[in-house]
């Protein structure tokens, strides 16, 4: 094994944790309640990031809570191998309804990738980022996913890349992912205890044999954590993705916080598990449950005074195109593309995104200006609220036609984005669909408000019922402000005595 | 005998053609083939045979006994 010795492990780690140390807390910018708050970072968005790490993260949409509102990433699907089998995986299954990691509707040769890149990018400007996230493993596929960023990098040199891996073969390859500039690598890594590993991932194939139970889950962890302390130290940005499974490896993701921060991971995105048994995983076949937002937003709290959590996660499709929350791969299909004419123009690309950029400082600015701290007020509540946007920070989406609610807690130490909730569009082609009416009340009645641009007389009243207050006043208006005015009066009401603050529970979703 | 591929299992994920020490596996219409006078069972490469051993799904490449074992030519 190459692997450093333990001492000299350690030292690095030390080294490591300290850098870490130190961007988890500037990461974390913005107000005092800590990370994930809105538009994270002072008036510029930046806060005290390290330059070298904001220049590597400002424009990419899955890293930067405000940049996902501007800036478009695209997923392409080049490598199906795959050499280990997850519980909660299957890849046989594609449907292009299905939104999902580990799908994709048709399978890219290096060549037709490069295409759809450049196809892709020359009709979306706000593109920044392209990643390999599958099917399979990308570095189960190393020529394939290499070959990729290669004719990428030659026809679109502006563009970030990106890889998602299970981390088995990283340490192998980290020499070529430095050379080729993949300036992001995310593991998914559930567990540091391979007792647990046992349970999630039944086998490995590793050096030519497949290995099973304690022992492979076993292999996996120490490759994957080599791996973390190897990105750390090549400079290479790694976030961790950790699926919470409930009654597995919930509790002890704290655990997995832990070690990846010390190590030098700079972000940890935790993802609910997703386990309809329509889909034939293991998971979804054996009954096991997926988390509910509540014990999501209980973990994410828990990990964070370690490290910034990352909430805004849409769980891509691994042939994802488009904003997050959006997807766009079916208007690039290597079909459409072929009749496509494609011109990569770089600099009408920079003049565009530079656009993106100014009105982004300009409008972090405004929001920031007159943002009061309920200095006044030194409660304790603490309340949820759903939010209908189509993005830029404000409220301007209907209630009808929002295809998901963003949720923030509001707190006298500020706002904090928390998370997104999907639900099913209630206005479909200008009817009300009173079916979806009831699902998207209960996947939100944990919030004490919905902030919308405008909403009918029914939902309003079933609302109200639900102990939802529907909220319009601040239509088009910035979501931080528009949020901490409402809690402000929420409190002075509760403090005089006008209404009594009741805890809501965790949603029925 | 040389593996086979159950065709209506295989998954298309191209894990087994890279694998094959005697560059035996092909794509044929979106799954995968193993040209049975090319497999040789990974005898005398591995202890055991990488197709079987990668592949994702349970009991798709499996002994094709339709053919003689392989044998080990001295």
């Amino acid at each position: 094994m190459d692997a450093p010795t333990q001492q000299e492990a350690s030292s690095i780690g030390n080294e490591i944790g300290e850098i870490t140390q130190l961007n988890a807390v500037q990461m974390v910018c913005g107000r005092s309640s800590g990370g994930g708050t809105t538009g994270c970072g002072s008036p510029a968005g930046r806060g005290d990031i390290p330059a070298e790490t904001w220049e590597k993260v400002k424009n990419h949409p899955c890293y930067s809570e405000q940049a996902h509102h501007h800036y478009a990433r695209m997923h392409v699907g080049v490598a199906p191998a795959c050499n280990i089998q997850c519980n909660y995986c299957n890849r046989k299954y594609d449907c292009t309804n299905e939104s999902r990691p580990g799908v994709v509707s048709e399978r890219l040769t290096p060549e037709q990738a490069a295409r759809k890149v450049m196809a892709v990018a020359s009709t979306i400007p706000q593109l920044t980022v392209v990643g390999i996230a599958g099917p399979g493993d990308p570095l189960a596929n190393p020529e394939k996913t290499f070959k990729t960023f290669e004719l990428i990098h030659e026809v679109a040199p502006d563009l970030k890349l990106c890889l998602s891996t299970n981390g088995l073969v990283l340490p192998d390859h980290i020499d070529t992912i430095k050379k080729l500039n993949v300036d992001h690598v995310t593991i998914t890594i559930n567990m540091v205890d391979p007792e647990i590993g046992a349970k999630i991932y039944p086998w490995i194939f590793y050096r030519h044999k497949r290995y099973t139970g304690i022992q492979a889950a076993k292999i996996l962890n120490d490759r994957q954590l080599q791996g973390v302390e190897m990105l750390a130290k090549h400079g290479i940005l790694c976030k961790i993705n950790s699926v919470m499974i409930p009654g597995i490896n919930d509790q002890h993701l704290i655990e997995v916080n832990k070690a990846v921060k010390w190590r030098g991971a700079f972000l940890h995105n935790i993802v609910p598990l997703i386990s309809s048994p329509e889909h034939g995983t293991a998971f979804g076949l054996s009954g096991q449950r997926g988390p509910t937002p509540g014990e999501m937003k209980a973990l994410q709290d828990s990990c964070e005074g370690e490290m910034h959590m990352m909430r805004h996660c849409r769980q891509c499709r691994a042939d994802a195109v488009g904003l997050l929350g959006e997807d766009r791969s079916a208007e690039f299909t290597t079909e459409k593309i072929i009749q496509m004419d494609v011109k990569y123009d770089v600099e009408s690309r920079k003049s565009y995104q530079s656009s993106i950029a100014v009105e982004r400082s300009g409008k972090t600015i405004a929001e920031r200006a007159d943002l009061t701290k309920c200095a006044d007020n030194d409660s304790d509540i603490k309340v949820l609220v759903a939010v209908a946007t189509k993005g830029s920070g404000l409220i301007n989406e209907h209630f009808g036609h929002a295809k998901e609610f963003q949720v923030y807690e509001l707190s006298t130490g500020g706002v904090k984005f928390v998370g997104h909730r999907p639900v099913d569009v209630y206005c479909q082609g200008g009817y009300a669909e009173e079916r979806n009416l009831g699902t998207i009340i209960r996947s939100i009645n944990d919030c004490h408000a919905v902030f919308i641009a405008k909403i009918g007389g029914c939902p309003r009243a079933e609302l109200i019922g639900a102990g939802v207050e529907p909220v319009d006043l601040y239509a088009y208006e910035p979501i931080d402000k528009s949020t901490s005015a409402w809690f402000e009066a929420y409190l002075d009401r509760v403090n005089s005595g006008a209404i009594k603050h009741i805890e809501h529970g965790d949603p029925a979703i | 005998m040389p593996f086979k591929i159950i065709a209506s299992q295989c998954t298309g994920c191209s894990a087994c053609e890279s694998e094959c020490p005697n560059a035996a596996i092909t794509e044929k219409g979106g799954t995968f083939v193993i040209d049975p006078k090319k497999c040789t069972e990974c005898i005398g490469h591995f202890d055991e045979p990488q197709c079987m051993a990668v592949c994702p799904v349970d009991n798709t490449c499996v002994i094709d006994t339709s053919f003689a074992r392989y044998q080990v030519r001295a």
